[in-house]
């Protein structure tokens, strides 16, 4: 706002094409969630910590509080409601409800996106490496132990994109 | 039969591990918490904070700011002062003299701690207002401050606040039995100091708001546990009647205590919002949380335990100092009265004393946080039950075993008159044992040490007291609250047979929506899915006392039990007058009231609702149409969960690093409503009790400058550093409720810190560390091998 001058960026959200006039300064997870509305991606601090804030940027997990809404300028970003909706939902979600990964849900979209990109990296994961691999990802209620029951659980679905 | 039985029997539903009904929302993204409310002409605020830690206010000037575009107004305390009353702080109890200040959402001449909020900027737009914050140019004269409780005590220690002419805010004790005799009669006296260091909540949803002062009312959504208290309070405070003040806990992404609070900002807001006549957004940012939301823990503990050769503990002495911080908030000053009250742990002890001094400190005000008192007493406890044991030469799980008050001693009266409700103490560290093979662990400890690993492990046996609530003992005569902590509940059936709850309790990720509905299902002969809890909003349902405690459960779903019963009463009459049976005679059966014996014969609720709204003149003469009852409930004693932990650690000689291989958990909440929701409770719990045994302290350094501001210093633990956890259960009911349940969100937290610590000292007594404090950084085990050894660092 005010009198700074703002900048297109034409970027690819859950499959539709935006186009979107930011200040320069604009974080990628403001721009989703003031711009776009898409208030499912969250921020729990600010020092890119806590990974509530992770989306997919070009098919890759990434801390939209840590990249500028510009830099996303020509990529696709997949927050959590481009992952699966009700009734149609994605099996780490699904796996996040029946294993019960989840309390407050706060951290949960970021955590699922998370979950995800680890999963089609590395289809099969030990729990040390689930562990190690969503340790950019901080939870207070669960003590984690059923977030990766639910991506071991997500994981023998066959999980892997 | 249990309550879990007996649902099973009737084809119901309580005691399945049934999947939440809050979750579609949440892992979707779809769910509505604070920050994702925008209103119609929404204004967005910057708090300015002191980064002084003691300083008298000399100048503001805002001038610079208000030039600004996007500027609306810029307030300081100058501005606001025509609240009717300051902050408030419940604690009273009868023939104690608390001393304390006023206390003000905006400082007004002297800030006493980093971020305390001297200002506040609002804007059109978010950013804007942060830039702007940075615009106000406050003058500081500093004065000398003090971080630490017991240098605040000290003669000759700079004063937090001038006027009260000491830092000490009062003195309390509870204690029972005779002391001297004990000590008197004790062979063996062992005094420790115990810390419990000052931890911070830290929900990842930090707080937030967004208030709405239209046409003299005001609508606020908070991030709060207490939306009932903020009414008050805020009513209160803006001199507003209180049925035009509407709070609103929206989606509450966690709370852990830290939103049990009256906040400044809730007022200062409020405030904003009616004098600008505009909706006003703040969100607090992770920084500030870490300054300002208020803190837990922060007591040092002198103690003393006595017992006779064969092991019988004859007295405990408990010296408690705890650092207020700046400012008394709503609580602030039970805390460690809380942790008083099971001073005696799962122990029969003849007598048992609690003296407390609270202090105050240029840092933020501490307050409840999970568990509130009772972790920390439970961590004096039993880290003086392990090094009572090692004076006596005594195996540690007989010595607790051998002052466990017995099973058949309840309800038991403890020294200081508490009723312990029921437990079976041996019989959780019994079902322990069978996932624990402590021989096989102490054989393995050879040939880890040959690779540089000290294997230990380490026990606690706790209870706790919770199910906040008894009025007659939280009032002032007993814990001092100026407030009772009964709950409220509606339960309403609509035409179709659908069922609404209202409850006075407020979730933030504790899973209400589904075991309240399974209970209710259960009473109701209908399916979970067809009853939906309404939670959180002020302006819907009864007053009620909010989420904490432990009490969800306990109260809160007795409560909603209660008036559910008075419903099924009703619909009994109605089936029985229907179908010409008599009303004693008619039972809840696989999802319909039917006459006992007869399952074929009986209605469903969806017939008798339908019957009760659309034709009242069927009903029996003289019933009011509709079924729709509230209940009030106000237990008469609290309920008192228990059991036994085990905590398994592997320290790295070379560096004093420690690993959680293990922990075992046996936690007995009486019957499990949902059993995969109670293990969830207590894996947080666990989770949250490591973090501070092993990585987090928030740390003020001398000048009261905090260097853990972020989750940069502020180490929570993350996937990579827990184990995966071991739980069990035991079902041993309350006679305090219907329902027999107790309460399960703080036994982890409560019971798991003792456990690492004992287990951290079990590892390091081959080297000659028998002793340590929390928390338990690489860097002090370290120092403390090597003190050991004599060497030099």
């Amino acid at each position: 706002m005010g009198t700074t001058t703002k900048v297109d960026v034409d970027v690819t959200v859950n499959g539709q094409r935006r186009t979107v006039a930011v200040e320069p300064r604009t974080l990628l997870v403001h721009m989703l969630r003031d711009d776009l509305g898409l208030t499912g991606t969250h921020v729990g601090c600010d020092t890119g910590n806590c990974g509530a804030c992770t989306v997919h940027l070009d098919g890759e997990s990434c801390k939209s509080c840590t990249v500028l809404a510009v830099q996303a300028q020509d990529s696709e970003v997949v927050t959590i409601e481009g992952l699966g909706s009700e009734g149609d939902l994605h099996p780490l979600q699904e796996a996040f409800w029946a294993k019960h990964g989840l309390q407050c849900g706060y951290c949960t979209p970021g955590m699922i996106m998370a979950a995800a990109d680890l999963l089609a990296r590395n289809a099969n994961p030990t729990e040390e490496e689930i562990r190690t691999g969503l340790e950019g990802n901080l939870c207070r209620c669960t003590g984690y132990h059923n977030i990766v029951a639910a991506v071991q659980e997500a994981a023998s679905q066959g999980v892997s994109a | 039969m249990s309550l879990v039985e007996q649902s099973h029997a009737a084809g119901g539903h309580v005691g399945k591990p049934l999947r939440r009904k809050e979750d579609p929302r949440l892992i979707t993204g779809r769910a509505t918490y604070v920050d994702d409310i925008t209103l119609p002409g929404m204004l967005h605020a910057v708090v300015v904070r002191s980064p002084e830690a003691h300083a008298r206010i000399v100048s503001i000037d805002t001038s610079a700011a208000e030039a600004r575009d996007d500027v609306v107004a810029v307030f300081t305390g100058a501005d606001m002062t025509d609240l009717a009353s300051p902050l408030p702080c419940a604690w009273a109890p009868e023939g104690v003299e608390v001393k304390q200040v006023e206390h003000w959402p905006l400082a007004r001449d002297a800030v006493k701690h980093v971020g305390d909020p001297v200002a506040v900027v609002v804007c059109e737009d978010r950013g804007a207002a942060f830039d702007a914050a940075e615009d106000v140019f406050v003058e500081y004269e500093p004065l000398p401050a003090v971080t630490d409780a017991r240098a605040a005590l000290a003669d000759g220690s700079p004063l937090v606040h001038e006027s009260l002419g000491t830092n000490q805010s009062h003195e309390w004790s509870l204690g029972g039995g005779d002391l001297e005799a004990g000590f008197a009669a004790a062979d063996v006296i062992i005094e420790r100091t115990v810390e419990n260091h000052r931890i911070s909540g830290a929900p990842i949803e930090p707080r937030g708001l967004v208030a709405d002062y239209r046409a003299g009312h005001l609508t606020i959504h908070t991030s709060t546990q207490v939306p009932h208290f903020v009414r008050l309070f805020l009513g209160l405070m803006l001199g507003m009647s209180e049925e035009r003040v509407r709070v609103i806990a929206p989606e509450v992404g966690g709370g852990f205590g830290a939103k049990l609070q009256m906040t400044g900002e809730e007022a200062l807001f409020s405030w904003v919002s009616r004098k600008l006549q505009r909706p006003v957004k703040w969100i607090e940012t992770r920084s500030e949380h870490m300054a300002v939301c208020h803190h837990g823990r922060a007591q040092t503990a002198d103690i003393r335990m006595g017992a006779t050769n064969d092991g019988r503990i004859t007295a405990f002495h408990v010296k408690i100092t705890q650092d207020l911080g700046a400012y008394l908030m709503l609580l602030t000053p039970t805390i460690p009265s809380l942790g008083a009250f099971v001073m005696n742990g799962v122990y029969d002890m003849p007598a048992v004393q609690t003296d407390i001094v609270g202090a105050y400190t240029n840092t933020c005000a501490t307050d409840a946080i999970r568990g509130a008192g009772r972790p920390e007493a439970t961590h004096m406890i039993e880290v003086c039950m392990d090094q009572l044991a090692a004076e006596l030469g005594m195996d540690r799980l007989e010595l607790r075993r051998k002052n466990f008050i017995p099973k058949e001693n309840f309800p038991a009266e403890t020294a200081v008159g508490i009723v312990y409700d029921s437990g079976d103490y041996a019989g959780a560290l019994d079902k322990l044992l069978e996932h624990v093979d402590v021989a096989e662990v102490e054989a393995s400890k050879a040939a880890l040490r040959e690779q540089g690993i000290l294997r230990g492990i380490g026990f606690s046996t706790y209870t706790e007291i919770c199910g906040l609530a008894p009025s007659r003992i939280t009032g002032p005569a007993g814990f001092g609250l100026q407030a009772g902590l009964w709950e409220s509940a509606i339960v309403r059936v609509t035409v179709t047979g659908a069922v609404t709850v209202y409850t006075g309790t407020s979730p933030h990720g504790q899973g209400h929506e589904t075991t309240m509905a399974q209970v209710v299902a259960d009473q109701l002969g209908v399916d979970p899915e067809n009853v939906e809890i309404i939670h959180g909003d002020t302006g819907t349902g009864a007053m009620g006392l909010g989420t904490y405690g432990s009490r969800s459960t306990a109260v809160g779903t007795e409560s909603i039990s209660r008036a559910a019963e008075k419903v099924a009463k009703k619909v009994r009459e109605i089936v029985a007058h229907t179908l010409e049976a008599s009303a004693e005679d008619i039972v809840v059966q696989d999802g319909k009231f039917v006459v006992k014996g007869s399952p074929d014969k009986g209605m469903a609720l969806a017939e008798v609702a339908g019957m009760a709204h659309v034709r009242p003149e069927l009903l029996p003469e003289g019933m009011e149409p509709a079924l729709e009852e509230t209940s009030f409930y106000d237990p008469q004693n609290f309920v008192f969960p228990f059991g036994a932990h085990a905590c398994i650690v592997d320290v790295e000689e070379e560096t004093g690093k420690v690993r959680v291989v293990r922990h075992i958990a046996v936690d007995d909440c009486g019957p499990a409503i949902n059993p995969m929701l109670i293990d969830g409770q207590v894996h947080g719990g666990i989770a949250h009790a490591i973090g501070q045994a092993l990585y987090e302290q928030v740390a003020y350094d001398e000048d009261g400058q905090l260097v853990t501001g972020t989750f940069v210093d502020y180490a929570l633990p993350t996937a990579a550093e827990l184990p995966s956890f071991e739980t069990d259960r035991t079902e041993t009911p309350s006679p305090v409720n219907t329902l027999g349940v107790k309460g399960v969100g703080e036994a982890g937290t409560i019971a798991a810190t003792p456990a690492v610590l004992n287990a951290v000292v079990d590892a390091l007594r081959p080297v000659g560390v028998t002793y340590l404090q929390m928390p338990l950084f690489p860097e002090r085990i370290w120092r403390a091998m090597n003190d050991a050894k004599g060497g030099a660092a």
